[in-house]
């Protein structure tokens, strides 16, 4: 057997379905094995793009998402993808080829120091020397991808190696002493926290993107103590958007009930969360009066931001259970309906009274599609996606949040609907955005996957623009794109895709539920008024009580946004 | 926030590329590493480094926690406030201008108890070993004769017995 055979059996041995790659001269050997192979791979148009795909593939399923690319390019193509996937804590397993051994270090054709470049932007990477170490590393990838905090994981393979023979076993024995994540929570210290819970007279619990492994648990931890609920970006989906003791989103751009309830809360319970800039914006500002119980599997996120009172260092389906069944239902009633007070004035709105908003057009996509997978892209439209089509299940809002990758979303919704066949994608996009990635056309096209693009076509790189009308004295630097944009449906359409240009409320109405209700790609480009923007908005660098709240006064007018002014 | 001097330990598989790994988990926060050492320990397969670092208590625990998630390595012990021993070795290449100068190059060397280990008509090579402090003074009493180069290994540490006892007390209560 060749050492790319070995490649093949293990992925095969790892219950890979599927690949996303790209081939190049030094990973030929192994596509020679993948042609005998009964792992399906799938034909990217840029390594990003796969990169990408496996990582929406295993945030869709739950299962470790496999990407190749070749040497040099193919690889260094590859790293905006992992670094996205390292960030939102994304299980990858990235195999790449290599010049021959021999060449290394030569500055040989298509060589680049892959595993020097992947190593900050990887959970671990691995440079494979000799064959009778392969089944081995594979082995550890998957365990080191998959388990503790997931992240991606890359295995360079030079192209000796892969046509080296092998004729051992393809068992192999994990040999990491380095590598212990904790899965089980210190009895003391969660004792600890149910002490604070109990004491607490405005107590909320923001649930990260560790929440997409353990809804149940969130779910019943909430429903015998009644605990409010705020959801991160990557939280989206963790706990039901519609429920009562849903706030929606913290930070930068969110709703002004979960954003007041961290101001002025006496206790934070997070649950698998960084405490990501984003969420807490200024940080001295955040949550100034409250005891914080931090719960993460990851040690080195425990007081890296915010200073965790009681950390509980374990994965959220062994800690919030036993947490819970210290706690009785909370005696937090008048918090509880000051709350529900602030999200009875402050629901999500906003102006319909130009040609066609963003928002609307979400709002029409969220109740023509119901239950389905959300991709996004970054900027503006994703922002709107979050707070008007969180989905209601784990797992199904696929989006950038670390990074903010922009050409994340559409090979994301490539990915998902890979992992999840038989169910409905809608990627929301901006005309900025999707044109990052946009050659993925050409890999949807081929698989007819069910896929709707929405682009939100403001012709404008909108998020940009709105910091520049607000912060740069509405000088708008290299933010303008309707010149020269494409026609998008022509574009689909050249991909062999069906695409529609819409102008106006009345046909959007009528084309969304068309376009759903096909088996194939449909891609829609929506024109919308181009000087919208995502309110409320906690300003870089202000706290979260700092919120510019604009459209989402009750009273808004069209005048200057109004600042709220946030008993801390 | 509190700046100090902190001096890491940190056991890790001896695996091309972990210093790399290491040494971008410093850089990254802006560290500069000012001495580091490396070396196999007792164990096959598995390296001490020696770090020392100078920088805000609270980031340096931060990298602490960094460095214990990297796969390859095994204990991160960071020695500050702790009970340690500390040593470092010095090469000292000392010119020697008359004779006058060759007896009291190598007396001071004698109280320092550092070792002669070249000997030329111009120059006297010592080795020396201690602590900082110590070498410090050595350079500090031969600067007047004409340090001609040195070199030093950056420091080594291990905990002292007893502290060692101890935190292992409290981890296992904890």
């Amino acid at each position: 057997m060749k050492g790319s055979e070995v490649v093949m059996k293990m992925l095969e041995r790892h219950g890979v379905k599927v690949v996303f790659g790209h081939p190049g001269g030094a990973i030929m050997p192994i596509y020679d094995a993948l042609y005998d192979s009964s792992v399906k791979h799938v034909l990217v148009r840029h390594e990003q793009g796969g990169a990408h795909m496996a990582d929406a593939y295993y945030r869709a399923s739950g299962k470790v998402g496999v990407c190749f690319a070749t040497s040099g390019p193919g690889a260094t193509n590859l790293v905006t993808g992992l670094a996205t996937a390292h960030m939102d804590s994304s299980a990858v397993v990235a195999i790449t080829g290599n010049v021959v051994t021999s060449l290394i270090g030569t500055d040989a054709f298509q060589e680049a120091d892959v595993y020097g470049i992947t190593g900050p932007v990887t959970k671990h990477n691995f440079l494979v020397k000799n064959v009778a170490d392969l089944p081995r590393v594979i082995t550890e990838a998957f365990h080191i991808a998959s388990t503790g905090r997931p992240g991606p994981v890359l295995v360079d393979v030079p192209k000796d190696v892969q046509l080296a023979d092998y004729d051992g076993p393809l068992e192999a024995e994990i040999d990491l002493p380095g590598y212990r994540p904790t899965y089980v929570g210190n009895a003391r210290q969660i004792e600890r926290a149910a002490e604070a819970i109990k004491k607490a007279e405005r107590p909320v619990m923001i649930v990260g993107g560790g929440g997409q492994v353990a809804p149940e648990e969130v779910a019943a931890f909430v429903e015998q103590t009644g605990i409010p609920v705020i959801t991160t970006l990557m939280g989206i989906g963790a706990f039901p958007p519609g429920r009562q003791e849903s706030l929606g989103m913290p930070g930068m751009h969110g709703t002004v009930t979960a954003n007041r309830a961290i101001t002025n809360c006496d206790l934070i319970l997070g649950a698998g969360l960084r405490f990501d800039d984003r969420v807490t914006g200024k940080v001295s500002r955040f949550a100034p009066n409250a005891t914080v119980v931090h719960i993460d599997i990851d040690p080195a996120e425990i007081s890296k931001l915010v200073k965790a009172h009681v950390p509980v260092v374990g994965d959220l389906r062994d800690v919030l259970p036993r947490l819970k069944a210290q706690l009785p239902r909370l005696a937090i009633e008048p918090w509880r309906e000051q709350l529900a007070a602030w999200k009875a004035k402050y629901p999500e709105r906003y102006k319909a009274d130009k040609g066609l908003v963003s928002q609307e057009v979400i709002q029409m996509l969220r109740e023509a599609a119901g239950d389905c997978i959300v991709s996004t892209e970054v900027g503006q439209h994703q922002m709107f996606a979050a707070r008007l089509f969180p989905t209601t299940k784990p797992r199904s809002f696929i989006t950038s949040g670390g990074l903010g990758t922009m050409g994340f979303g559409l090979p994301a919704a490539i990915g998902a609907a890979f992992a999840r066949p038989g169910e409905r994608v809608v990627c929301v996009a901006g005309d900025g955005s999707v044109q990052m990635n946009i050659q993925e056309l050409a890999t949807l096209a081929k698989h007819r996957l069910p896929v709707v693009i929405a682009i939100l076509n403001n012709g404008m790189l909108g998020m940009v623009r709105q910091w520049q009308e607000l912060f740069h004295a509405q000088r708008y630097s290299e933010v303008y794109l309707a010149d020269s944009n494409p026609d998008f449906a022509k574009l689909a359409e050249a991909y062999g895709i069906e695409g529609h240009n819409v102008f106006d409320r009345e046909h959007a109405k009528r084309v969304i539920p068309e376009a759903l209700a096909k088996d194939g790609p449909v891609l829609l480009n929506f024109f919308v008024y181009e000087a919208e923007k995502v309110w409320p908005m906690v300003p870089a660098g202000a706290g979260v009580d700092e919120m510019i709240i604009g459209d989402q006064e009750p009273e808004f007018a069209d005048s200057a946004p109004v600042r709220e002014e946030v008993p801390a | 926030m509190t700046v100090s001097r902190h001096v890491l330990s940190v056991t890790v598989r001896d695996q091309p590329g972990v210093l790399l790994r290491i040494a971008g988990l410093f850089a990254r926060r802006g560290y500069n590493i000012e001495s580091l050492s490396v070396a196999q320990t007792e164990r096959p397969g598995l390296s001490r480094t020696t770090f020392v670092v100078t920088g805000e208590d609270a980031t340096v625990e931060q990298v602490t926690k960094q460095l214990q998630k990297l796969i390859d390595v095994l204990t991160v012990v960071d020695h500050s406030g702790s009970d340690y021993v500390s040593r470092e070795l010095m090469l000292i290449k000392v010119a020697v201008r008359s004779p006058d100068d060759r007896v009291e190059i190598r007396q001071i060397a004698q109280d320092f108890r550092a070792r002669i280990v070249d000997v030329a008509r111009q120059a006297l090579v010592f080795e020396v070993t201690g602590d900082e402090r110590k070498l410090q003074a050595f350079i500090n009493q031969m600067r007047p004769f004409g340090i001609v180069e040195l070199v030093r290994t950056g420091m080594v540490a291990l905990e002292r017995t007893e502290q060692e006892e101890k935190e292992r007390g409290r981890a296992k209560a904890a």
